[in-house]
């Protein structure tokens, strides 16, 4: 299989976590790798109230993974970072669908467990969506 | 062209459809809340919620943006229809469509990015604030049951959510509440205790109205006020909407939209209205994209009214103020509380002069005034410092000036020179980390160049940038033959 492995992450720990897997992923196959931020919808309102212009608020999302790219980097790995809006778990699933993806990486829990709590886990939906091979990362 | 429109009319059938469903049920309770807040007949709202996103649909700029009567624009006309009546209200409403139309025309959507973030903060925020306060009236110290009514709605407004989003669960709440009220015989105000409800088709009228200067006098401060706030929540939404779709929209073509759809509610019998954040929202989230959402929301409206409209003046109020109670803090920017850690302390005064004047005058467009006003006034203050350093080389004197030199900074910058140094046989200024503005700047540097020339120094100006340079040598007069210092 020729794609990349998508790393979906939204900065937290367990992001984190996926991100080293997904790095140890990309140097056995010598894949690279596509980072994920999912802007979810609620989010939108606010970013835009907060920030002069769709520059800034670019910036200031993909500072959320600051230490994500930090670890990319320091291994050597080529990336590139996708900023995608919408509900995050199907996001995932469309995008990973649509492109050259081999492989999904992605943390067992977000940041926000009040909406797992609602509505099932993220990574269960996308694993079951995803058409390549799925690690959840625990 | 036509496949552009195509794809923006029929690109998404399915899903704006039953996006348009949902918005439409959920914009019954919100038209009626916003006819009441702005003082008229729920069936003012709904005509202009109808009209106002049939029209939109087809001649605005931003594809799946949702606009109708809104609470924004209902706070803005309180008084108009308190004093002079509703058909004042229908003109008020074509002066603001004019005008929103002149305000497209003249593109006015690149002046948005002058309006600081703090001061749309505020804007939202007292927004929220003045829904929730108009609700006050409806349900403090009415009745036992009335208290009780309005936390029952509450409890299904956010509870439902988590079992099932199939529908919009404010109308649920609205639904239960009602048929409770009804079956039960509870005694409660209803809707119909406040207004009419008619089942007939919206139809063109031109409003009762002298036509003469008085009039003009008497609506255009409403519609000028109206017209500002339309375009700001409008152009605000369309952000928002842009952000969430990753997708890029015409605001000037929005804007002159937003205006022809507030001309035609006018003649239609509605009232004012923009796009609306938290409908909007509601829309993209389920499913809807392209302009028949909009389509779909209007005219199932319509058509929920006609079927409906009986059913309507039945709803008891405390439901309504439930509803209202829940849409004031949807749009509250409860984000804005923990930002207030972060960001300057002048942003924060700045959203919070916008909101007291807002909450105060009761007048959205005042708030933004003032709040635009102040922080014109905090930035010309923090740009207005023009830091000189100075350095001795041998007999000569070496000042540096970085900053902006313009009429608030140069009394300052005039003051940081020694004008009689000790041993020192000539003076360099170095501009070259400066900038020169205005006349001000251009007489500050005459000024320094003369009291040093004569006190008997020689001054050499270097580094000036081209602009600044042109400026002085066009007003400067310290560089012409037998210019003295003024006696100031």
């Amino acid at each position: 299989m020729n794609g990349s492995i998508l790393l979906a992450s939204d900065g937290s720990a367990h992001a984190l976590r996926a991100a080293e897997e997904a790095i140890n992923l990309a140097k056995s196959l010598s894949k690279d790798i596509v980072v994920a931020y999912v802007v979810d919808y609620d989010q939108s309102k606010k970013d835009v109230l907060h920030s002069t212009g769709s520059l800034e608020r670019e910036q200031k999302r993909k500072k959320q993974l600051q230490t994500t790219e930090e670890k990319l980097q320091s291994a050597g790995i080529s990336y590139s970072i996708k900023l995608l809006h919408g509900v995050p778990g199907p996001a995932i699933v469309e995008y990973a669908n649509e492109h050259e993806i081999s492989y999904v990486v992605l943390g067992s829990r977000g940041l926000n467990s009040l909406q797992e709590m609602v509505l099932g886990s993220v990574s269960h939906k996308v694993a079951k969506r995803v058409q390549c091979p799925v690690l959840i990362v625990k | 062209m036509f496949t552009q429109l195509k794809k923006e009319w029929f690109g998404n059938v399915r899903g704006d459809v039953l996006s348009g469903i949902v918005v439409a049920l959920a914009l019954i309770p919100e038209a009626i809340a916003f006819s009441i807040i702005a003082g008229v007949d729920p069936m003012v709202g709904l005509y202009a919620s109808f009209s106002m996103a049939v029209v939109i649909a087809f001649m605005g700029g931003r594809p799946a943006m949702i606009s109708a009567a809104t609470g924004a624009m209902a706070l803005v006309m309180v008084t108009l229809v308190k004093e002079h009546g509703l058909q004042y209200l229908f003109a008020a409403t074509i002066l603001t469509g004019i005008l929103q139309v002149t305000f497209g025309w003249l593109k006015v959507a690149r002046f948005m990015k002058f309006i600081p973030r703090s001061v749309m903060v505020g804007f939202v925020n007292a927004l929220a604030i003045l829904i929730f306060m108009a609700q006050v009236p409806h349900f403090i110290g009415i009745s036992t049951m009335t208290y009780v009514f309005v936390a029952a709605t509450l409890a299904i407004i956010y509870v439902l959510p988590r079992i099932t989003k199939a529908v919009p669960s404010p109308l649920v709440a609205i639904v239960v509440m009602t048929v409770i009220a009804v079956y039960g015989g509870i005694d409660l105000r209803t809707v119909g205790d406040l207004g009419t409800i008619t089942q007939s088709l919206p139809s063109f009228f031109i409003p009762d109205v002298p036509f003469n200067v008085e009039t003009l006098s008497i609506i255009f401060p409403t519609a000028l006020a109206l017209s500002i706030v339309g375009l700001l929540e409008s152009l605000l939404t369309a952000s928002i909407v842009d952000d969430m779709t990753d997708t890029t929209s015409n605001k000037n073509r929005e804007a002159r939209g937003q205006g022809i759809a507030n001309i035609v509610t006018g003649f239609f019998g509605g009232m004012a209205g923009c796009a609306m954040i938290g409908q909007s929202v509601i829309n993209v989230k389920s499913g809807g994209r392209g302009r028949l959402s909009t389509f779909v929301a209007g005219t199932f409206l319509l058509f929920l009214i006609m079927v409906l409209g009986g059913v309507v003046v039945q709803i008891p109020m405390p439901a309504l103020v439930g509803v209202m109670i829940m849409v004031s803090i949807g749009t509250f920017d409860w984000s804005s509380f923990k930002a207030m850690t972060k960001i300057p302390i002048t942003d924060s005064i700045v959203m919070i002069v916008t909101v007291v004047t807002v909450v105060i005058t009761h007048d959205l467009s005042k708030g933004v005034f003032a709040g635009i006003i102040l922080s014109a006034l905090f930035f010309t203050v923090k740009i207005s410092k023009v830091h000189v350093s100075s350095l001795r080389d041998g007999q000569t004197l070496n000042y540096r000036a970085s900053g902006q030199v313009f009429f608030a900074s140069v009394t300052d910058f005039i003051d940081e020179f020694d004008y009689q140094p000790d041993g020192v046989e000539r003076v360099t200024i170095d501009f070259s980390e400066a900038h020169v503005w205005d006349d001000s700047g251009v007489a500050a540097i005459d000024k320094i160049v003369l009291k040093y020339r004569e006190n008997g120094f020689p001054v050499s100006l270097t580094g000036l940038n081209e602009s600044s340079s042109s400026m002085i040598k066009k007003m400067g007069v310290h560089d012409k033959p037998g210019e003295k210092l003024s006696g100031h």
